[in-house]
């Protein structure tokens, strides 16, 4: 049976997104008893968009967006790091990571490319939490829905925030979002990267690209559509199986750590109280 | 905290064939609030401060949001928010308002300590109404069966300035037994107050927002009823409440509407003689075949049930 091609419509309203997100950051910061938000910006679309977000919804100089590059950090990355700051005036550090991810691997010879890469975020993680508590301030999660299906990031890493306001929206979507904010072309358009070696890109090492893989994941996850009826929709087998081994095997890192159960009451199962507790 | 009236066309004067009140505008007083998460006192400082307000826009009632002497998402914090009706924070509101009719929402633990989401309607300083919520969503992001039990009736009462009135809460307006009963309970005013979290941001307007609307307007349609949502805004572990609370003449058409995510009292004038006019226009009441849908329903029952 032919099927016709499938609706994948992912898009957004961005000025309703905008003003839902901006009160969230708002709210969420503002309840725990903070008024200031700290986070890394790397230049790329999804941390350009979480520092517009913010320095909109706290006034920008209650933002403080670190820069953390590595030796390989390509200048690019420094360049738009930069434009972002001048655009929207908030605070600023930079801390390079240099220094102490090459000291711990002198001793380790022949660490991969992925321990390094592992390392390096969550070097940056423990710097942005540092720097939480001297700015007096949460820090800001940028992991989009894309990443977080696809296990696309470090556990402790990148991954971890207290807040994050974009964890629900796809990359495809994300883009939206930033053009309406206004983030300047160079950033929208220039290929997604960890920029963690020479040349990386997201869609390179993924094995596919976030056009086609937000168009199966907003069937599959929001629309809750079944494999097979995807794959007899004209989706490749191959890579519908891809996907959900991927989003079955990190499910692990989208979780706090799993606890054996012996009492009545368990910290991640039955003691069941909002993360807004008291607030 | 923003106040904004809205006041409904004035009627036509025309020649009355009974007795009517004095008034024919009813001041209704939508109090959109974000109520504190399982901080009932302050929620009680905020309820008091609105119904002040309220008193002072010389609102006949004024309607607060779902659990709004507690908030939404409580989990293990259902036990510990829960009142009951003698309650001295229910009292205490009560008299508050009092002569102005009220309806606030609350954790109620009844008998044999079973917890409802509950909703209770006063006037004139007395208790008048309870209603327990029936239909109670647990799928996606809900979960409200893990820790409530089930209302068990959709009953009208008798308000002395608004006619028979209905209470509802949140889901129970998704479903068609709710508005069949309250069809057959002959109500002029519905009352649904609700605790919608914003979901699907593609559109011009949030698709939960939406579908209130549709369902609210539908349920006007169909009753030949006003019908005042109440919903509250703010957020809680990530959802946002959208507000957009709203009151729907009995023509179907939307009168007033507060709010997208802002806290607000909005007070809205409305014309109680429209129910007549529209009940003659679109007599659906006097037609409704009552003992036809107790037959086939007693039929369904059998044939699901007792086959």
């Amino acid at each position: 049976m032919k099927v016709d091609p499938v609706e994948t419509d992912l898009s957004i309203n961005p000025g309703l997104v905008e003003d839902i997100l901006v009160r969230f950051i708002r709210n969420e910061i503002t309840r725990a008893g903070f008024r200031r938000a700290v986070m890394g910006l790397s230049g790329g679309i999804d941390s350009t968009v979480v520092a517009y977000l913010a320095a909109r919804a706290l006034g920008p100089e209650n933002v403080l967006c670190l820069t953390m590059p590595y030796k390989t950090s390509s200048d690019e990355t420094r360049r738009d790091s930069q434009t972002v700051i001048a655009a929207l005036g908030v605070q600023t550090l930079d801390a390079p990571i240099t220094s102490q991810i090459d000291a711990y691997f002198a001793a380790l010879p022949g660490a991969s490319r992925m321990r390094l890469a592992n390392k390096c975020a969550r070097e940056r993680m423990t710097i942005l939490y540092d720097q939480s508590a001297a700015f007096e301030a949460l820090v800001l999660g940028t992991s989009n829905k894309t990443e977080l299906l696809l296990g696309y990031g470090t556990q402790f890493g990148d991954m971890a925030s207290a807040i994050n306001p974009i964890g629900d929206l796809y990359k495809t979507q994300l883009r939206q979002l930033a053009t309406h904010l206004g983030v300047p072309a160079q950033i929208l358009n220039k290929a997604p990267s960890g920029d963690l070696w020479v040349g990386q890109t997201d869609e390179d090492e993924l094995g596919l690209t976030y056009a086609e893989v937000d168009r199966l994941l907003v069937l599959l996850v929001d629309r809750r559509w079944q494999p097979v009826q995807l794959i007899r929709a004209g989706f490749d087998a191959e890579f519908v199986e891809r996907v959900l081994r991927m989003i079955r095997r990190n499910q692990y890192k989208r979780r706090l750590p799993v606890i054996a159960k012996l009492t009545h009451r368990t910290m991640d199962r039955d003691f069941r109280y909002p993360r807004d507790w008291g607030t | 905290m923003t106040t904004t009236v809205h006041k409904a066309e004035q009627p036509l004067a025309a020649a009355q064939p009974q007795a009517q009140p004095e008034r024919t505008e009813l001041r209704v007083a939508l109090a959109q609030i974000a109520p504190a998460l399982g901080d009932r006192q302050r929620n009680l400082a905020k309820h008091l401060e609105q119904i002040e307000a309220a008193k002072r826009e010389r609102a006949d009632l004024v309607v607060f949001p779902e659990l709004s002497l507690t908030g939404y998402f409580l989990r293990d914090m259902v036990p510990e928010v829960a009142l009951n009706r003698a309650s001295l924070e229910i009292a205490q509101l009560v008299e508050a308002a009092s002569p102005m009719a009220l309806v606030a929402g609350f954790v109620e633990e009844a008998g044999g300590h079973q917890f409802y989401n509950a909703a209770f309607y006063a006037e004139a300083g007395r208790l008048l109404h309870v209603h327990r919520k029936v239909y109670l969503p647990t799928y996606g992001l809900f979960e409200e069966q893990r820790y409530f039990s089930s209302g068990k009736r959709f009953q009208a009462f008798h308000a002395a300035r608004f006619g028979r009135v209905g209470l509802l809460i949140c889901e129970d307006l998704w479903h068609v037994s709710a508005a069949t009963i309250m069809q057959a309970e002959e109500v002029d005013v519905l009352i649904c107050i609700i605790n919608s979290p914003a979901r699907g941001v593609d559109g011009p307007k949030i698709r939960t927002a939406e579908t209130y609307e549709l369902l609210a307007r539908t349920f006007s349609q169909l009753l030949g009823a006003m019908v005042i949502v109440v919903n509250r805004v703010g957020f809680e572990d990530g959802l946002c409440f959208f507000g957009n609370s709203m009151v729907v003449g009995s023509d179907g058409r939307i009168v007033a509407e507060a709010p997208q995510f802002d806290e607000c009292l909005t007070i809205v004038g409305c014309d109680l003689d429209e129910l007549r006019r529209q009940r003659l226009i679109t007599p659906l009441g006097r037609d409704e075949q009552l003992l036809l849908t107790i037959e086939e329903l007693q039929r369904i029952k059998r044939r699901r049930y007792e086959s």
